[in-house]
C-alpha cells in the first residue's frame, strides 16, 4: 500500500491552482495562432491577437488570465492501493485551494447561493473522484470561469430525437450563448449516462488537449461536423462577429437509458485552463 | 472598426452623439466599477429616491470584479463581466445620467431603448482580457459598500482603456450586424 500524506495533495493542488489560473496551456495558445489564420473578421483577428498578448503578461507577471478565477473544480484519480495518511482528503484538497487562492491574489468567487454571503476563500472546491487499479495517484484543477458556465445546458431527449435532435441542440445551445461565454469557446458535450453523469461527462470532455483527436473514430467525426457548423453560425471572437466561434468540440459518450438521452453542454470560455499532477 | 477616438470622462451628450457601432475607443479618466451585488443596492437607492453612493451624471460604469492586487499594483486582472446580468438595473441608472456602459456580451431590448432615448452608450471590452486590461488602470479605489468585497464600488483612473462601441445613441448594435455579417 503507497502511502501519500495529505501535505503533498494540499501543496500541489495550491500550486495547481496558481499555475492554472496564470499560464495559459500551449494547446490553447496554438489554437488561437491557427485560428488567426482562418479568421477573416478584422476585429475577430484583433481580438484573438489581443488574447494571445494577455495570455503572455499574465504568465510573465502571474497576473490571472482572467479576473474570473473560477470555482476550482477538482479531478481526483486514485489508485486503489493508495493510502492517504496524516488527515483527511477532501480537507486537504480544500486546504489547497485556499492556499493558492490566496497566495495567488485569485478572486474568491464563491458564495452561499441564497444569502450570496462570499465564503471568503473560494472554498468548497467542487472535487469529482474517480478510483482506478494500482497505485497512482493524479490531481487535476481546473479552475471554471462562469460567463460560460452559465451558458451551460443539461437536457433529457427522448431517443426518437436520435443523432439529429442531439447536434441541434448543442448547436443552438451555443447559438443561443452568442457572445455572452466569451467566445472562442471549446464546447464540452456529455451524452448518455443519468443527468448528472451527462454534466460530468461534458465537464471531464473539456479537459482533453485543444487539437487532439477522439479516440472514438465516430465521436471524433461528430466532433469536426458540430464545430464546422458552429464556425458558421457567425458569432466569432467575442460574439461581434467572424469565423471562429469555438476552438473545438469535446464529446465523451456512455451507455444510457432505453427511455432517454442525458445531454450536457458545458461551455468553455477561451481561458481554458488546467493544470494536473501525478503525485 | 472605423476610427480610433479618444474621449475623456465624464462624457458630454455630444461626444456620444458622434460614435457609431464598430469604432474603437480608448477612454481616459475615472470610471466605476460594479456588478450584480452592488447593482441591486444602487436600484433599491434609485427605488426609493435616495441618492446614489457616486454620482453617475455623464459617468461610465465599468461591470467588472477585479482580482486582488498584488503588493505595489493598483488592481489585480480586471476584464469585463457579462453585461446580460446587470440588464435589470440598467435603464434606471441611464434615465439617471449614467452615459456609459463597459462590458461584454449582448443587452436586452430595454437597455437598447434607454439607451437610445437617453442618449447613452455601450462599449464592449474584451472578456477574460483581465491581465492585458490592468495594465491600463492606473489606480483604485473602493468608494462603496467595502464589506462586498470584489464586488464593492470602486472608482478606477485609466488611461486609454480599449473598447469597442457596441451600442451606439442611434439604436445599432454591433453584435447584432456583426454576427450577422458572418453567418453562412
Amino acid at each position: 500500500m503507497r502511502e501519500i500524506p495529505v501535505e503533498n495533495i494540499t501543496r500541489a493542488i495550491r500550486d495547481l491552482s496558481i499555475r492554472a489560473n496564470t499560464d495559459l496551456g500551449a494547446d490553447v495558445l496554438d489554437a488561437f495562432h491557427r485560428s488567426l489564420e482562418t479568421e477573416t473578421s478584422p476585429v475577430g483577428k484583433e481580438i484573438l491577437e489581443r488574447l494571445i498578448e494577455n495570455a503572455a503578461i499574465a504568465h510573465q507577471e502571474k497576473i490571472p488570465i482572467c479576473q474570473d478565477t473560477g470555482m476550482a473544480v477538482v479531478f481526483v484519480e486514485m489508485g486503489q492501493d493508495v493510502h492517504v495518511v496524516g488527515g483527511d482528503l477532501k480537507e486537504a484538497i480544500h486546504e489547497g485551494v485556499r492556499q493558492g487562492y490566496r497566495d495567488g491574489y485569485l478572486r474568491k468567487s464563491v458564495c452561499h447561493p441564497l444569502s450570496r454571503q462570499n465564503t471568503g476563500d473560494n472554498t468548497p472546491a467542487i472535487i469529482h473522484f474517480d478510483v482506478v487499479a494500482g497505485d497512482g495517484f493524479k490531481l487535476v484543477v481546473t479552475p471554471k470561469g462562469f460567463g460560460s458556465e452559465n451558458m451551460s445546458r443539461v437536457t433529457m431527449l427522448a431517443p426518437a430525437e436520435g443523432f439529429s435532435g442531439i447536434r441541434n441542440y448543442v448547436v443552438n445551445r451555443v447559438k443561443a450563448a452568442g457572445p455572452n461565454p466569451c467566445p472562442p469557446t471549446t464546447i464540452g458535450v456529455g451524452i448518455g449516462g443519468t443527468l448528472e453523469r451527462a454534466a460530468f461527462l461534458a465537464k471531464k470532455a473539456l479537459l482533453r488537449p485543444l487539437g487532439s483527436e477522439n479516440p472514438d473514430p465516430e465521436l471524433a467525426a461528430l466532433e469536426k461536423d458540430w464545430l464546422q457548423e458552429i464556425n458558421r453560425l457567425g458569432i466569432g471572437p467575442q460574439g461581434l462577429g467572424g469565423r471562429t466561434t469555438a476552438l473545438g468540440v469535446h464529446i465523451i459518450a456512455a451507455p444510457c437509458h432505453i427511455a432517454s438521452i442525458s445531454l450536457a453542454v458545458n461551455i468553455q470560455c477561451h481561458a481554458s485552463r488546467h493544470k494536473e499532477i501525478a503525485l | 472598426m472605423t476610427e480610433s477616438i479618444r474621449l475623456t470622462t465624464p462624457l458630454k451628450t455630444s461626444d456620444l452623439e458622434k460614435l457609431h457601432i464598430g469604432d474603437r475607443v480608448f477612454i481616459s479618466g475615472m470610471l466605476y466599477s460594479t456588478r450584480d451585488a452592488a447593482h441591486l443596492r444602487l436600484f433599491q437607492l434609485l427605488a426609493e429616491n435616495k441618492p446614489l453612493p457616486f454620482d453617475i451624471q455623464g459617468h461610465i460604469i465599468y461591470y467588472m470584479g477585479p482580482s486582488p492586487a498584488r503588493p505595489g499594483k493598483p488592481i489585480g486582472a480586471a476584464g469585463p463581466t457579462s453585461s446580460y446580468r446587470m440588464d435589470a438595473y440598467a435603464p434606471a441608472l441611464i434615465a439617471r445620467g449614467l452615459k456609459g456602459m463597459i462590458g461584454k456580451g449582448a443587452r436586452n431590448q430595454a437597455v437598447k431603448d434607454a439607451m437610445k432615448r437617453y442618449r447613452a452608450v455601450y462599449f464592449a471590452a474584451i472578456g477574460g482580457a483581465g491581465a492585458l486590461i490592468s495594465k491600463c488602470i492606473l489606480s483604485s479605489e473602493v468608494i462603496a459598500y467595502p464589506e462586498l468585497g470584489t464586488e464593492a464600488v470602486r472608482r478606477l483612473k485609466v488611461e486609454s482603456f480599449p473598447v469597442l462601441v457596441a451600442n451606439d445613441v442611434h439604436g445599432r448594435d454591433l453584435y447584432e450586424e456583426g454576427i450577422k455579417a458572418y453567418a453562412c
